[in-house]
């Protein structure tokens, strides 16, 4: 009967404890995995630096961290969402209907997009173009469409070395796929006139169709792997964010897109064609609510962490011009 | 003659020789032991490999270059009030310290002559890790008394330079890495040969919690540790109880039916559940329903429980029907009722055989990271979680998490890291195992 008693108190300990612990004194975050390395930057340094815990950060991804954000108000929903896109109409709506209305959109800096090979290859000089006719499904050739018929990089421009196309990219959900699809895919099926050739035959999403003959792969891990692909496959080519590629210059090397090499220089100038914004959002509702969440999105944009001499641009990212406006705002709680 | 002995074999009178089926059967049958060595090799060797691996890769996790430095601490710079109380210092944040430590080391370099050509101040900053201004200024914080005096601190060099006394980072990818120059590597050697750098056992690797990308060599087991502590515990103390009972009543006082069937079919049929779909579960029930907090060590024990019980509940019966039926009708022949048969007499012979089966269990749900992974307890926590039962419901992780998470780091430095905590998760589930073994042996009794 002993054992009866024990799960029996156990149980009532829980339950009791339940009720206690209600009040959470952290701040949660979900979200991207591009934006993790940055939020935990913040996080630890706002854990010293304040006398509020440590928040909490998890990644998973764009998608999934906003779905979580949106399921509702209250202290088992996370407080901020991480995202390498801006918050799209459909989860706006999910947000709304689930109750969560006043959210504060907040944009961190800016990441680069870039395209990385193995150290000891030869280099690479990209154009949005090279990347559509490698990597689409159906590409334009003597002015029809046919089914991807390259496999070297020299097939696709004769400047490119003569090496088997095998690139590695993020997957779909990932937020990095959809600036990759936006700013390389859309751009090139442009230019080289499959996109107006799709128009001509009505097919619609044919600019970011990839070929699935194992030429391009997905991948729905983080960098790392990617990392890892091209360590066993020399020939390999792999989509990184600019702060990954920077940790690992010594096994990796940049190629240029459209003649510009990535740099944060270039990124915020504007000449490097593939970046994008970060942000983060916050539930207006729990600030006030969860103690320092108001703290913690100050202290993330104040120029000491976001600026140009702070921590996240030690890190990679390239930081927002106007960041002032993001604080002016963020002090106000200003909602989408 | 002829005729008769045209048809048979013909056989040896000597039984001792070996005629050709004879021959065939032995070579058979040491085939047959050579499959079985081969097979045996095959899981040692990958054994060895996966462990010899793991070993070079993460017994550097346990050292870790620390620089021995003196630091002034000028009050005008950390009192900013002049009155010396926490809250005129507490104005002061980390970026405020770390111009202190950059100074200190251009002292110790200016100090010993030491000239490195092509170094910039930065370079010599940039040697120690950037967790140093947060351990300074909790110091200066808790003592006060030391605004004004020169201190000496043991700092954690950088992940880079860390690297480079451990042979993984060289002068030649110095060269490429955008985090590390090759200047700093000089200072680097200045700096050990003077016996200021050195590779030290760092228990911290054990006790601190996590850290960010920008600091792998202050990442620490701390946080995860207690975690899985805490998780462990709660599976011990529900699943135990809960599996042992329900085996008892389906093996020794349940009729047998159609409804038994089917709840032996279902038990059997959860032990082979994949673990996330318990994750799920977790999250719909504990969470969503229940409205316990995210990423708590409850909720992800409440999870490990469910996955625990039905590996609890099939041993329990397995060493509970190993108890001959002789003891039960002794027992139940002498006047005991059935109640007292079964703890007097059964429980306690199978006893050993339950200890090992919850051990077992415990020590695979020590290794699951999948159902976690939706409750949020795959997550980057860095404050303690105070004691139980309290602290049962403060965010922490877990074990096989934090492998998981540095794996997913883009510095290199935490390859080592990742390493370094799957042979710690090895030791533990070693140290459980072989108590299952050891217990099993010392109890086990045989009929």
């Amino acid at each position: 009967m002993s054992m009866l008693k024990v799960t029996a108190s156990a149980v009532a300990i829980a339950a009791v404890s339940a009720s206690a612990a209600a009040a959470r004194d952290q701040v949660q975050v979900a979200g991207s995995s591009t934006v993790l390395p940055y939020s935990t930057i913040v996080a630890e340094a706002f854990g010293e630096n304040f006398d509020f815990p440590t928040p909490v950060v998890e990644s998973g991804g764009t998608g999934t961290g906003l779905r979580r954000f949106c399921e509702g108000v209250g202290e088992n929903t996370v407080d901020i969402a991480n995202a390498s896109r801006p918050i799209r109409e459909s989860e706006l709506a999910e947000c709304q209907a689930n109750g969560v209305t006043d959210i504060i959109e907040v944009r961190i800096g800016y990441d680069g997009i870039v395209f990385a090979s193995a150290v000891d290859g030869p280099e690479f000089a990209f154009t949005p173009s090279d990347w559509y006719n490698a990597l689409a499904a159906q590409v334009v050739v003597d002015g029809e469409l046919v089914a991807n018929p390259y496999n070297n990089w020299n097939q696709v421009n004769p400047d490119l070395p003569d090496q088997p196309i095998a690139a590695y990219i993020p997957g779909t959900r990932h937020g990095t796929r959809e600036v990759f699809e936006e700013r390389v895919l859309h751009a090139g099926c442009e230019e080289t006139g499959a996109e107006a050739a799709f128009e001509a035959a009505g097919v619609e999403g044919g600019c970011t169709a990839l070929r699935t003959d194992g030429i391009s792969v997905d991948i729905d891990g983080d960098y790392t792997e990617t990392l890892s692909r091209i360590g066993s496959n020399p020939d390999g080519i792999g989509v990184f964010g600019l702060s990954f590629y920077e940790n690992n210059t010594n096994s990796l090397q940049v190629a240029t897109m459209s003649g510009v090499t990535p740099s944060v220089e270039t990124i915020a100038s504007g000449e490097y064609p593939v970046s994008r914004p970060l942000f983060f959002y916050v539930k207006k509702a729990h600030i006030g609510v969860i103690p320092g969440l108001k703290e913690f999105t100050e202290f993330f944009v104040s120029d000491e962490i976001a600026g140009p001499n702070g921590p996240l641009a030690q890190y990679g990212l390239v930081s927002d011009p106007e960041l002032a406006a993001t604080q002016a705002a963020v002090a106000a709680e200003e909602t989408m | 003659m002829t005729d008769e002995t045209a048809g048979r074999v013909p056989r040896s009178d000597n039984a001792m020789a070996m005629d050709a089926r004879v021959r065939r059967r032995r070579a058979a049958e040491s085939r047959f032991r050579a499959y079985g060595l081969i097979a045996c090799l095959i899981g040692v060797a990958a054994l060895v490999t996966l462990l010899a691996t793991v070993l070079t890769n993460g017994i550097g996790a346990y050292r870790q270059a620390f620089v021995t430095l003196e630091v002034a601490l000028p009050a005008d710079r950390l009192d900013p009030d002049g009155t010396g109380t926490r809250e005129s210092m507490q104005k002061v944040s980390t970026f405020g310290y770390g111009p202190l430590i950059a100074e200190a080391v251009e002292r110790t370099l200016a100090d010993r002559g030491v000239v490195i050509e092509g170094a910039t101040p930065e370079d010599a900053a940039g040697l120690i890790s950037r967790e140093a201004p947060a351990q300074l200024r909790n110091y200066v914080l808790n003592n006060p008394e030391v605004l004004d005096q020169t201190v000496e601190f043991n700092f954690l060099a950088g992940g880079r330079i860390d690297g480079y006394l451990k042979g993984r980072v060289t002068m030649e990818s110095a060269q490429r890495d955008s985090n590390v120059t090759p200047e700093q590597l000089q200072i680097a050697d200045v700096l050990q040969e003077e016996g200021i750098l050195s590779l030290r056992f760092n228990p911290g690797f054990i006790t601190q919690p996590d850290a960010s990308d920008q600091r792998p060599e202050a990442a620490g087991l701390g946080v995860a540790i207690l975690g899985s502590l805490y998780m462990m515990l709660i599976v011990l103390v529900l699943a135990l109880p809960i599996g042992v009972a329900a085996s008892i009543y389906l093996e020794e006082f349940a009729p047998r039916s159609r409804w038994t069937d089917i709840i032996e079919v279902n038990i059997s049929n959860l032990a082979a559940v994949p673990s996330i779909v318990f994750g799920i579960l977790g999250l719909a029930i504990f969470i969503n329903f229940a409205g316990l907090p995210q990423s708590a060590p409850i909720v992800g024990g409440l999870v490990l429980t469910l996955m625990t019980l039905p590996t609890i509940i099939i041993a329990t019966r397995a060493s509970l029907r190993a108890v001959p039926p002789s003891i039960r009708d002794a027992a139940l022949g002498v006047g005991a009722s059935r109640m007292q048969a079964v703890f007097h007499h059964v429980l306690p012979l199978a006893a050993p055989g339950i200890l090992t089966g919850t051990i077992i269990g415990i020590a695979q749900a020590l290794g699951e990271t999948a159902p976690l992974l939706l409750i949020g307890m795959v997550a980057f926590v860095r404050g303690y979680p105070s004691a139980p039962p309290g602290g049962l419901f403060d965010p922490a992780s877990a074990l096989p998490v934090q492998v998981y998470n540095w794996t997913q780091r883009s510095d290199p430095a935490f390859v080592e890291r990742a390493s370094g905590a799957i042979i710690a998760l090895l030791v533990v589930l070693i140290t459980l195992n072989a108590l299952a073994v050891i217990l099993r042996r010392r109890f086990e009794r045989r009929w």
